[in-house]
C-alpha cells in the first residue's frame, strides 16, 4: 500500500522539472487518445493503477522480511544472540544446536502464523482486484469487461445500476434525464440515503449518449488527497473553454450506483490514490496493553539476569583467584590447555551464565501466549450469546492479539447511525394545529412488531409460502410483497423470519420495512384528512373559493401537503429497484393516470406491448441501444408510450377512483411505490403522509404530483427548492396550488430553526390568539416529544412570494458569492412562517443499547458518541439510548470561530472547575470525578477544539463529563478525538462503528470493534473485533474481556513465577560449584523445562481458566473495574512474584540440599516431567553428556526420600503464599474475590444479592459517584445569568403533565416525602435541559439551572437506606 | 485494506426467479456444547481464612507425626565419622598428606585409630567422603566421553573433545579420557577390629554392589568384552594422574577391571555438591548374632595416595547403617516438624482472623 503511493510522486518528482504547474494538479487526458502509443506517451503513465495491494510480504520478500520484522521483537534478538552465544567453544553451557532449537522453534511458528494471515490479505486483495467492470475499449469501440486491477486512470467507464465504483469517477454521462446520479455512499460515511451527484456541466446540455470518442478535454484536477468532501478542478475543451468541477461530479470508488440506469465517466484517481484508500490510514500494529506492561517487565528480567550473571562472574573469578597457582584438580584447563587468569574465565562465564539463565526470559511465554490468544478467539467466536440468527453472523476477531484488551477498555467511542440506532426512522406522532394526535395504534403496532421479534420461533412462516409475485390481487399477498421488499440491512424492524426472507429476497432499499411504511393512522386526524378533502372536492365541484375551509382543517391539508412535498423524495417502484417513477402530466389538468399501475408490473424497459394484467409476460430487456430522444429521456418515453397503451383498456376500471376508506386497501395499492431520500426522516413522514392518504406518486424537477383523499392527483408546480442546510437547518419548497392557483412556501425544519422565524402573532384579531395559542401549544408537545427521544420537526408555511422571487433570481444569476447570496435569500424568504405543526420521529435504537450503554457506564466505561449526524438528532437519541440523562446539565459547544472556542472552553473549564470546588468537600475523591454534565459538540468547534492550542482545554472540560457527544463530525476528525484522548489521557480506548466514515476511528483506537452486516464491510475489515450488534459489545467487554485479561495476567505472572524460580534454583546451585556455572539440571531439561515441561499448566490457565461466572460478571459491571485498573498484573506483582519464587527456590534447593547430602544424582521436583523424563533416562546411556542422567530417574523414584522430599518442599514453600491469601482474601477482599463468593452461593440467593446491589450502581466498585453540594445554587444560577442569556422556554414548562415525571429515574413512590421539593425542581432542570439542544445554536455556552443536585444528593440517601435494608 | 469487498454478483441475485431460499445457507451457528460454550465445570477455591483454616491444621497435623518418625528414624541410624586428611599435625595422616603430590611414585601409608562406642548391627556401608571438592565444576563435569566408556571402539582411539586436555597423553589417546577420570579417588582404605587381645582383624570389604547396576551393565563396558583388557586397550595411554593403566584397575576379578571396575563407576557419577560422599564398601551383616561391628576400638589403614590439601579439601572415612529412608539424616524430620507447627500456628491465626472478619456472608451481600 505504501509502496504504490510512493511511486507516485517519484513520478510526479520527474513531472516537477518539466513542468512547475505539475506541483499542485494532476492533469487527466482520455487514454483512448493514446491507445496505439503503448503507454510511453501516456500522460497518465505515471499515476498508480488500480491495482491495490495490501499484502506485507511477496513469496520472495516473505523470509527475509518476516525474519526482520520478527527480529523487532527483542526477545528473539536475545534468543538468537544467545544460541549463537552457544556456539563459541570457551563459553558454551549447552550443546549448540540443542540450544538452537528453541529459537528456531518459535521463529517458525510465528512465521506460519504471519504467513497465514498475509495469505488471507491478499486472498481479500485478489477478490476485490479481480472484480468486474466496463471499460471504454478504442479497438472494438465499445464497453468491455474489464478486471478492477486492469482500469488505468483516464479510462472511460461506464456503470451500471448497483454497480460498485472500481475508482474515483468524473461523470460525464447519465441515463438520468436530470443527468444526476445516484449514489450510496454506505461503504464512505455508512449512510444509506442516496446521494446525488451532477454531470460535468458542459455534458449536461448533451442530448444523446455521451460518445467517449468525441470527448476531447483535458482535466486539471487536484493531487490526490484525503478529502471525501472536496474536489475542485476543471476540465479543458478544445474549444478552449473552460469548465468548473466541483465534488458534485466526482463518484468515490466503493460508493454504489443506485437509482440511475447508466453513467460513464472518466477515472480521476485510481487504486491506492482513490480518496476511499487514502483515508484509509495504514492498520497500526496494536500491542496490547497488558503486552507492553509485560515488556518492561521482560526487560526487568533482563536486568535481574545480567546481576545474577555478574555476580556469578565475580564469585568465580574470587573462587579461581583463592587458588591462587594450585590449579585443583577439577578446576580443567581451557581445551587449548591454555591457563585462564581469573579475570579472563569469569568473563567467560559472564557469557556462560547468560546461556545458563537465559530461562529466565521466558522464551515460550510469546509462543505461549499466541497459543493462548488463539484459543482465547476460539473461545469467544463460539460463544453463542455472541450469535445473531437474523444474519446468520457471528462474532468475529481479526486480531488475534489484543483480546486481553477488551478486559481493560476505559473509553469507547461510538459511532451513532447504524451502530447505536437501526438507521431507520419511525414515525410516531404528530402535531397538528396545536392539536396532538398520539397515535396510539401506531404505538401499539410498534410495540407488537417487537414483541413479534421475541416469539418469532412461533410463527416462523408467516406469509412465507405465499406466492411472492404472481398475485396482487389478494390484500394478503400484497402486503408480502411489500415486505419482500426491506433490505438486508433492515434487520430486527419486522419479525425476524421475515427479515430473514427479506434479506434474500432484496438487497438494495434503503428503507422500505414494514415497520415504518405501515403506519396505522390516528382515527381522529383521518377523520380531518377525510373531512378535509371531501370539503375541498365539494368546494372545488361547486367552483367555491378554496379559502373558505375552516382554519383547522386547512391546516391539517397544508401540513400533510407540506410533509408530501416539502422534501427531495425520489418515487421508485419496487419490481424494478431503485427506478423512477416518472410521471409527467400537464400542468393544471390532473389526469388520473395507471401510471403506477404499470409501474407495478413492469421491469425497467418494456419493449412488447405487454398486457399488464398478467405479469407472466415479463420480458427484460437490458439491451443498451439508446437512440437519442429529444425531450424526455428513455425510460419515461417508453413509458409514456406503454401508458397510451394501457389507458384505453385500464382507464375505465380504474379512472374515477373512489373514495377508499379502507386504509388497507390503499396502501395494498399505493404499497408498490417506494420513496428514497436523503435523510432517512424525510423518508419515513413521507411513508406518515401516505398513511393519511397524501401520497406523493411523483416528483419531477418541476413539478410534484401527489394524491389527497377525494381530490384524486394533483401536480404542484414546483417554483423553488430550498435545499436543506446544516446552517439554516430547514429546508423549503415554494409551490403552485394546482387548486387555488395560490403561491405557498411550505419550510420544513428543526424546531429550533422554525420557532424563531415564526411570525409573531397580532393579537388583536381572534385568528391572531389561535396562532398564537398554536405556537405555544406547539412548543410544549416539541418539549414532550424531545424528552421522549423522537426526533422533532417542525412545519411551517407562508404564502408570499412574489416580491422575494425577484431578488432570489438575481441571487441564482449572480457569478460572485452565489453561495452567500443564495443563502441569504433563502433567510429572506424563510421569514414570518405560519407553524402549522410538528412531526417526532423515532430513529429505532437497536435492541439493549440502552441497557448495554448503563451497564458498560457501571463498569466504569466512558462513553463518547462520535456521529456525523446532525447535533439535534444527535441529542435526541443520546437521551434515547440514555447516554445523556434528562437529569444532567448539558454543555453545549457551537463556535464559529478559533477564539470563540477557545473562549468558550475557558469558560466550561471554570464553570466546571467551580462547580467541583463547591462539592469537593463532600466527596473525598477528587481525582477522576464525573459529574453530571454531558458534553455536546459540533463539528466545527470539534475542528477549533483539536487545535494544538486548545486540545489540553478540550480534554480537561471532556474528561470532567459523564458523557460526550460530537455531532458533525467527519471521518478524520473522529480518528484525530480518539488519538487525541488515546495519547493525552494514556487510557485504553475501543472504538465501534459500522461505516467506512469510521474506519480510521477503529483503526486509531487500540481496539476497534465494526458493527457487521449493517452497511458494507469497511468497518469491519478494518477492525479487530465485528460484532452483529451493538448489544454484543456488554458480553464481549464485560464477560471475554474480563476473563481473556484475567487469564492472560495470571499466566504471564506464572509464567515470570515459574522461570525466576527455576533460575534462582540454578543461581543457588552456584554456591556450591564454585560458580562455575553448571547447573544441577541436565541441559535438556533446562532448556525445554520452559517449552514442553511446564508449558501446558499455563495454557490451561490462559485459555480455560474462569474466575468468575459469565452471569456474575454481566450482573455486576462492576467487576470489569479490575481490568481497567490493570488489577491483576501489576508492577508490584511481578515482583512479590519474583521474591516469592526466589524464596520458593530456595525452600526447593534447601530443604534436600540439608537432607540429602549424599545425593548422587539431580533433583528433580517438577512432577509434570516424570514421565518424559523417564523415557528420556532410559533412551541412551552414553549420549546427553556431560550430566549422563541415565537410569537417575529411575534410581530416584525407588527412593522414599525423594516422596517424602516431594511432600515437605512444596508445602513449605507454597505456606507463605497461600497464608497471604488467605489472610487478604478475608481481610480485605477483591471485588473478584466476592464475585467468586457470589458464584457459590445458590441461584436464588444471589438474584437477590444482585438485584439489590444492582440499584446501588457506581457503588465502592464502579467509579464513585459525586454528590454535589447543596450550597451553590446561587452562583450557578448568576452563572447562567451572565452566559446564557438566550434561555428559553423555561416557564413555559411548569406544568408538565404528571405522566412526564414517572419517565425520570426516580419514581415518586421511592422519594421519601422530605425531598418532594427535589423532585419537583429536577423536573424543572429535566424539561429545562431537554429543550437546550433545540436552542439556537449560539456562541453562548448554555447551562441549566442548577437542580439536580439535589436528586443527586437524594440518590445517595436512598442508598444508604438500602444500606441499612440489607444490614437489618 | 480496501474493503468493498461484498459481492458485486450478488447484486443481481434479486432477478426473479434466482430467489434462493434459506435454510440452504449452513447456518454459522456455534454448537451448544459445555466446552464451546466454557461451561465445563469448574473448580474455584476462594481463598479465605475460613476456607484454607482446615487445610492448614490438616497439613499441621500430618506432618508433625511425619517428622517425629523421620526423626526418630534418623536417630536411630548409627554413623561414624573420621577425617583422616591430614592437615593437622597431630593427624596421623599429616606426614603422608606432607610431603605427597600427584607425582610422587612412592606408597605412603598412615594409620588412623578410632574407636566406636556403639555397636552397628546391620549392613554397614562404607564411605570415603570429600570436602570442598568441586566436582560439579561446568568444565570438570564435561570433562569425560561417555561413548569411550561405553567401550566404543573408535571412541577409544579418538576420545571426545570435551576430554580436553586429558584427551591425549604421549601421543597416544587416553583411555579413559577427561578430568573426571583422571582425577580418580585412589587411597586405599583397610578396616581393622582390635579385639580384646590387641589383635588386628581385618574386616572383610565388599566391593561389588556399590555401583548402580544400570551402570555397571549397561553405561559401562569394556572394549571388546571383559577378555584380555591388555589387548583391548592397546594403543591408549593411562591417565596423567594414574599410577597404573585401566585394565590393572582390579587384576584379580575380571568382572571388575577396566571400565567396569566399581570404584570407577562410583567415581563417575559425579557429585552435585563440593561436599560429598561416595560408597567405597560394604560391609555386610555376619549370619551370626553378632554385631556387623561391634563397638571396640578400630584401625583405619589408609593408603595415602590422594591429594586434598593443595586445595584445602577434606578426607573422611564414613560408617554408616542405612534405614529405609537411606542415611542419617535428621534434618528431614526436622523441617517436617518445624513445617507442621508453622502450619499450625498459622491455623491458629487463621482461625482468629476467620472469627473475628470472616463474616462471609455480609461481606458477600455486599461487593466491598
Amino acid at each position: 500500500m505504501a509502496r504504490d503511493s510512493e511511486e507516485d510522486p517519484k513520478a510526479a518528482k520527474r513531472q516537477r522539472k518539466r513542468k512547475q504547474k505539475e506541483n499542485k494538479t494532476r492533469t487527466v487526458h482520455a487514454n483512448i487518445l493514446y491507445d496505439h502509443a503503448k503507454g510511453e506517451e501516456n500522460p497518465n503513465r505515471h499515476y498508480s493503477n488500480n491495482k491495490i495491494k495490501t499484502t506485507k510480504y511477496t513469496v520472495l520478500s516473505f523470509l527475509p522480511k518476516n525474519l526482520f520484522e520478527q527480529f523487532h521483537r527483542f526477545a528473539n534478538v536475545y534468543f538468537v544472540f544467545i544460541a549463537l552465544l552457544n556456539f563459541v567453544p570457551v563459553v558454551n553451557a549447552f550443546q549448540p544446536e540443542l540450544a538452537l532449537a528453541p529459537v528456531v522453534f518459535i521463529l517458525s511458528v510465528t512465521a506460519i502464523k504471519d504467513l497465514w494471515e498475509d495469505y488471507r490479505r491478499h486472498r481479500s486483495d485478489t477478490e476485490i482486484n479481480h472484480m468486474d467492470c466496463l471499460v471504454y475499449c478504442r479497438v472494438e469501440r465499445r464497453y468491455v469487461e474489464k478486471f478492477w486491477k486492469e482500469v488505468r486512470v483516464g479510462d472511460f467507464i461506464r456503470l451500471r445500476c448497483n454497480e460498485i465504483l472500481p475508482a474515483d469517477v468524473l461523470l460525464l454521462s447519465s441515463s438520468d434525464p436530470d443527468r444526476l446520479c445516484h449514489i450510496e455512499t454506505a461503504t464512505l460515511d455508512g449512510e444509506t440515503n442516496l446521494k446525488q451527484r451532477q454531470v460535468v456541466r458542459s455534458f449536461l446540455d448533451l442530448d444523446c449518449d455521451f460518445d467517449p470518442l468525441k470527448y476531447n478535454g483535458i482535466i486539471e484536477c487536484e493531487k490526490p488527497n484525503n478529502d471525501l468532501n472536496r474536489f475542485r478542478g476543471y476540465i479543458l475543451h478544445r474549444s478552449g473553454r473552460r469548465d468548473a468541477l466541483y465534488k458534485e461530479n466526482l463518484l468515490l470508488r466503493g460508493c454504489t450506483i443506485r437509482n440511475t440506469e447508466e453513467a460513464v465517466g472518466i477515472i480521476i484517481y485510481a487504486g491506492h490514490e482513490t480518496k476511499a484508500m487514502l483515508n484509509n490510514n495504514g492498520p497500526r500494529y496494536k500491542r496490547s496493553k497488558l503486552e507492553r506492561q509485560m515488556n518492561v517487565h521482560v526487560f526487568w528480567c533482563v536486568i535481574i539476569l545480567l546481576v545474577m550473571c555478574l555476580f556469578t562472574a565475580i564469585g568465580h573469578g574470587l573462587w579461581m583467584f583463592q587458588y591462587g597457582d594450585k590449579r585443583p584438580v577439577f578446576d580443567v584447563l581451557s581445551p587449548e590447555g591454555t591457563d585462564l587468569s581469573p579475570v579472563m574465565t569469569a568473563v567467560y562465564l559472564f557469557l556462560t551464565m547468560i546461556i545458563v539463565f537465559q530461562v529466565l526470559i521466558p522464551i515460550s511465554l510469546f509462543v505461549s501466549i499466541e497459543i493462548v490468544k488463539i484459543c482465547q478467539v476460539f473461545f469467544i467466536h463460539q460463544d453463542l450469546d455472541l450469535y445473531d440468527e437474523e444474519t446468520d453472523s457471528h462474532l468475529q476477531c481479526r486480531a488475534l492479539n489484543i483480546t486481553e484488551d477488551l478486559g481493560q477498555m476505559q473509553y469507547i467511542f461510538s459511532d451513532k447511525t447504524g451502530t447505536l440506532t437501526e438507521n431507520k426512522m419511525v414515525f410516531r406522532r404528530c402535531t397538528v394545529a396545536g392539536v396532538e394526535y398520539s397515535h396510539d395504534a401506531n404505538a401499539k403496532r410498534l410495540a407488537m412488531y417487537q414483541e413479534m421479534d421475541s416469539e418469532e420461533e412461533e410463527c416462523p412462516s408467516r406469509g412465507g409460502t405465499l406466492p411472492r409475485r404472481d398475485s396482487v390481487g389478494s390484500h394478503q399477498s400484497a402486503k408480502v410483497v411489500l415486505r419482500s421488499q426491506s433490505t438486508k440491512s433492515h434487520r430486527r424492524t419486522g419479525s425476524r423470519a421475515e427479515a430473514k426472507r427479506a434479506s434474500i429476497l432484496s438487497k438494495h432499499t434503503a428503507f422500505s420495512s414494514p415497520m415504518e411504511k405501515d403506519i396505522t393512522p390516528d382515527p381522529q386526524l383521518l377523520d380531518k384528512v377525510n373531512e378535509c378533502g371531501s370539503q375541498m372536492d365539494f368546494m372545488r365541484f361547486h367552483k367555491q373559493p378554496m379559502s373558505q375551509l375552516p382554519s383547522d382543517l386547512a391546516d391539517v391539508l397544508d401540513f400533510f401537503i407540506a410533509l408530501t412535498i416539502c422534501n427531495t423524495v425520489v418515487v421508485s417502484s419496487p419490481n424494478q429497484p431503485r427506478q423512477k417513477v416518472r410521471m409527467r402530466f400537464e400542468l393544471k389538468s390532473p389526469v388520473k393516470t395507471i401510471e403506477d399501475f404499470i409501474k407495478r408490473f413492469t421491469p425497467s424497459r418494456l419493449t412488447s406491448g405487454s398486457n399488464s394484467s398478467s405479469s407472466s409476460s415479463l420480458v427484460t430487456n437490458r439491451s443498451s441501444t439508446r437512440g437519442c430522444s429529444s425531450v424526455l429521456s428513455s425510460p419515461s418515453a417508453e413509458s409514456t408510450l406503454t401508458k397510451l397503451d394501457e389507458e384505453q383498456s385500464m382507464q375505465h376500471a380504474f379512472s374515477p377512483v373512489p373514495p377508499q376508506y379502507d386504509g388497507k386497501a390503499c396502501s395494498a395499492a399505493e404499497g408498490e411505490l417506494r420513496y428514497e431520500a436523503e435523510s432517512p426522516d424525510e423518508a419515513a413522514l413521507v411513508y406518515a403522509a401516505r398513511a393519511y392518504k397524501c401520497s406523493l406518486v411523483g416528483r419531477l424537477p418541476d413539478q410534484v404530483t401527489v394524491e389527497l383523499p377525494h381530490l384524486g392527483k394533483l401536480s404542484f408546480e414546483l417554483l423553488h427548492t430550498l435545499g436543506f442546510d446544516s446552517n439554516r437547518k430547514r429546508m423549503s419548497v415554494v409551490v403552485r396550488h394546482p387548486l387555488t392557483d395560490q403561491i405557498t412556501v411550505y419550510t420544513k425544519g428543526a424546531d429550533s430553526a422554525i420557532m424563531d422565524l415564526i411570525r409573531p402573532p397580532d393579537t388583536a384579531n381572534s385568528k391572531g390568539k389561535r396562532q398564537k395559542k398554536i405556537f405555544s401549544r406547539t412548543q410544549y408537545f416539541l418539549n414532550l416529544y424531545a424528552a421522549d427521544g423522537l426526533r422533532t420537526l417542525c412545519i411551517a408555511k407562508k404564502e408570499q412570494y412574489a416580491c422575494w422571487l425577484q431578488r432570489h433570481l438575481e441571487a441564482e444569476t449572480a457569478i460572485q458569492g452565489r453561495e452567500e447570496l443564495l443563502f441569504e435569500s433563502a433567510l429572506r424568504l424563510e421569514t414570518n412562517l405560519q407553524l402549522l405543526g410538528a412531526t417526532g420521529i423515532e430513529d429505532r435504537l437497536q435492541d439493549g443499547v440502552a441497557e448495554t450503554i448503563a451497564s458498560l457506564r457501571q463498569a466504569g466505561l466512558q462513553i463518547w458518541v462520535l456521529t456525523g449526524d446532525k447535533q439535534e438528532t444527535a441529542v435526541n437519541i443520546a437521551y434515547a439510548c440514555k447516554l445523556l440523562d434528562p437529569e444532567e446539565e448539558i454543555l453545549t459547544l457551537n463556535a464559529d470561530s478559533q477564539e470563540a472556542c477557545a473562549l468558550l472552553l475557558d469558560e466550561s473549564l471554570h464553570y466546571i472547575q467551580a462547580k467541583f470546588l463547591c462539592s469537593s468537600s463532600d466527596h473525598t475523591t477528587t481525582k477522576s470525578f464525573h459529574s453530571n454534565i454531558g458534553l455536546v459538540i459540533d463539528g466545527r468547534t470539534l475542528a477549533y477544539a483539536l487545535d494544538q492550542s486548545l486540545e489540553e482545554k478540550f480534554l480537561a472540560v471532556a474528561q470532567s463529563c459523564r458523557a460526550v457527544l460530537c455531532c458533525r463530525s467527519t471521518p478524520l476528525q473522529k480518528s484525530m478525538v480518539v488519538k487525541l484522548v488515546r495519547n493525552k489521557l494514556k487510557v485504553m480506548t475501543l472504538a465501534i462503528g459500522d461505516g467506512a466514515n469510521d474506519v480510521s476511528m477503529i483503526q486509531v483506537a487500540d481496539v476497534g470493534v465494526g458493527i457487521s452486516g449493517q452497511e458494507g464491510m469497511q468497518a469491519v475489515m478494518a477492525s479487530d473485533f465485528a460484532l452483529p450488534r451493538f448489544r454484543y459489545l456488554q458480553k464481549l467487554l464485560l464477560v471475554h474481556g474480563h476473563w481473556c485479561y484475567s487469564r492472560l495476567a495470571n499466566m504471564i505472572l506464572y509464567f515470570f513465577y515459574k522461570n525466576a524460580m527455576f533460575v534462582a534454583l540454578i543461581f543457588w546451585y552456584q554456591f556450591y560449584c564454585g560458580f562455575s556455572g553448571s547447573a544441577m539440571v541436565d541441559q535438556w531439561y533446562l532448556i525445554f523445562f520452559n517449552l514442553m515441561f511446564s508449558a501446558f499448566p499455563q495454557l490451561i490457565t490462559g485459555t480455560l481458566d474462569k474466575d468468575v461466572s459469565a452471569e456474575t460478571l454481566q450482573q455486576l459491571p462492576q467487576l470489569y473495574v479490575n481490568g481497567q485498573n490493570s488489577e491483576e498484573y501489576k508492577p508490584y506483582m511481578f515482583w512479590m512474584n519474583m521474591i516469592d519464587a526466589f524464596y520458593q527456590s530456595l525452600v526447593c534447593f534447601f530443604i534436600p540440599y540439608f537432607t540429602w547430602m549424599n545425593w548422587l544424582c539431580i533433583c528433580f521436583s517438577i512432577s509434570l516431567f516424570f514421565t518424559v523424563a523417564l523415557c528420556y533416562n532410559a533412551s541412551c546411556p552414553t549420549c546427553y553428556s556431560p550430566s549422563n542422567p541415565y537410569w537417575s530417574m529411575q534410581r530416584l523414584l525407588q527412593d522414599p526420600m525423594f516422596y517424602l522430599l516431594c511432600v515437605i518442599t512444596p508445602a513449605a514453600a507454597l505456606l507463605p503464599r497461600y497464608f497471604y491469601r488467605a489472610c487478604q482474601g478475608t481481610l480485605f477482599p477483591s471485588p473478584v474475590q466476592v464475585g467468586r463468593q457470589l458464584d457459590k452461593l445458590p441461584y436464588e440467593t444471589r438474584r437477590n444479592i444482585l438485584s439489590l446491589s444492582g440499584v446501588k450502581a457506581g457503588s465502592p466498585l464502579g467509579p464513585k459517584p459525586h454528590f454535589l453540594s447543596l450550597g451553590k445554587t446561587s452562583f450557578s444560577n448568576k452563572k447562567q445569568q451572565q452566559m446564557s442569556g438566550p434561555v428559553l422556554h423555561t416557564d413555559s414548562e411548569k406544568e408538565l403533565p404528571s405522566a412526564d415525571k414517572d419517565t425520570l429515574p426516580y419514581t415518586k413512590d421511592a422519594a421519601p416525602p422530605a425531598s418532594k421539593d427535589c423532585l419537583d425542581q429536577t423536573l424543572d432542570a429535566s424539561s429545562w435541559i431537554t429543550s437546550t439542544p433545540l436552542l439556537s445554536p449560539s456562541d453562548g455556552i448554555q447551562f441549566p439551572p442548577d437542580g439536580g443536585s439535589f436528586c443527586v444528593k437524594y440518590s445517595r440517601n436512598s442508598e444508604e437506606r438500602l444500606k441499612s435494608d440489607q444490614s437489618s | 485494506m480496501m474493503a468493498s469487498s461484498y459481492n458485486a454478483k450478488e447484486e443481481d441475485a434479486n432477478h426473479p426467479g434466482a430467489a434462493n431460499h434459506a435454510g440452504v445457507v449452513k447456518s454459522k451457528k456455534p454448537d451448544n456444547t459445555a466446552f464451546k460454550q466454557q461451561r465445563l465445570p469448574a473448580w474455584q477455591p476462594i481463598l479465605t481464612a475460613g476456607t484454607v483454616l482446615p487445610a492448614f491444621f490438616v497439613i499441621g497435623l500430618i506432618f508433625i507425626p511425619i517428622g517425629i518418625g523421620l526423626y526418630v528414624t534418623s536417630n536411630n541410624i548409627k554413623e561414624f565419622e573420621i577425617d583422616y586428611t591430614g592437615a593437622n599435625i597431630d593427624n596421623p595422616c599429616y606426614n603422608c598428606a606432607k610431603n605427597f603430590s600427584w607425582n610422587s611414585t612412592a606408597q605412603c601409608s598412615c594409620i588412623v585409630p578410632f574407636t566406636l562406642e556403639q555397636p552397628f548391627e546391620s549392613n554397614v556401608f562404607m564411605y570415603y567422603g570429600l570436602s570442598n571438592f568441586y566436582q560439579n565444576h561446568r568444565r570438570y563435569v564435561k570433562s569425560r566421553d561417555d561413548s569411550q566408556l561405553n567401550g566404543d571402539r573408535s571412541a577409544l582411539t579418538s576420545p571426545s573433545k570435551e576430554c580436553e586436555p586429558y584427551r591425549t597423553g604421549e601421543g597416544s589417546p587416553i583411555a579413559p579420557c577427561g578430568a573426571i577420570a583422571n582425577s580418580l579417588f585412589n587411597d586405599t582404605l583397610q578396616l581393622y577390629h582390635i579385639d580384646s587381645n590387641g589383635t588386628f582383624n581385618e574386616i572383610p570389604l565388599v566391593k561389588k554392589g556399590i555401583a548402580w547396576w544400570t551402570d555397571k551393565h549397561v553405561k559401562f563396558r569394556n572394549p571388546g568384552g571383559n577378555n584380555n583388557l591388555t589387548v583391548a586397550f592397546q594403543g591408549t595411554s593411562k591417565p596423567v594422574n594414574w599410577r597404573k593403566p585401566v585394565f590393572e584397575l582390579d587384576p584379580e576379578d575380571p568382572e571388575n577391571n577396566g571400565f567396569i571396575n566399581e570404584d570407577f563407576i562410583v567415581w563417575m557419577r559425579t557429585a552435585a555438591l563440593p561436599t560429598f560422599r561416595k560408597l567405597y564398601r560394604i560391609i555386610q551383616k555376619k549370619p551370626s548374632t553378632t554385631p556387623t561391628l561391634p563397638s571396640g576400638k578400630y584401625v583405619l589403614n589408609v593408603t595415602y595416595n590422594y591429594p586434598v590439601l593443595s586445595f584445602d579439601g577434606r578426607k573422611r572415612m564414613i560408617l554408616s547403617t542405612i534405614s529405609w529412608m537411606g542415611g542419617k539424616n535428621p534434618f528431614l524430620g526436622i523441617a517436617y516438624i518445624t513445617v507442621g507447627s508453622i502450619c499450625f500456628f498459622l491455623g491458629v491465626v487463621l482461625l482468629i482472623i476467620h472469627h473475628k472478619y470472616d463474616n462471609r456472608n455480609n461481606s458477600a451481600d455486599i461487593p466491598n
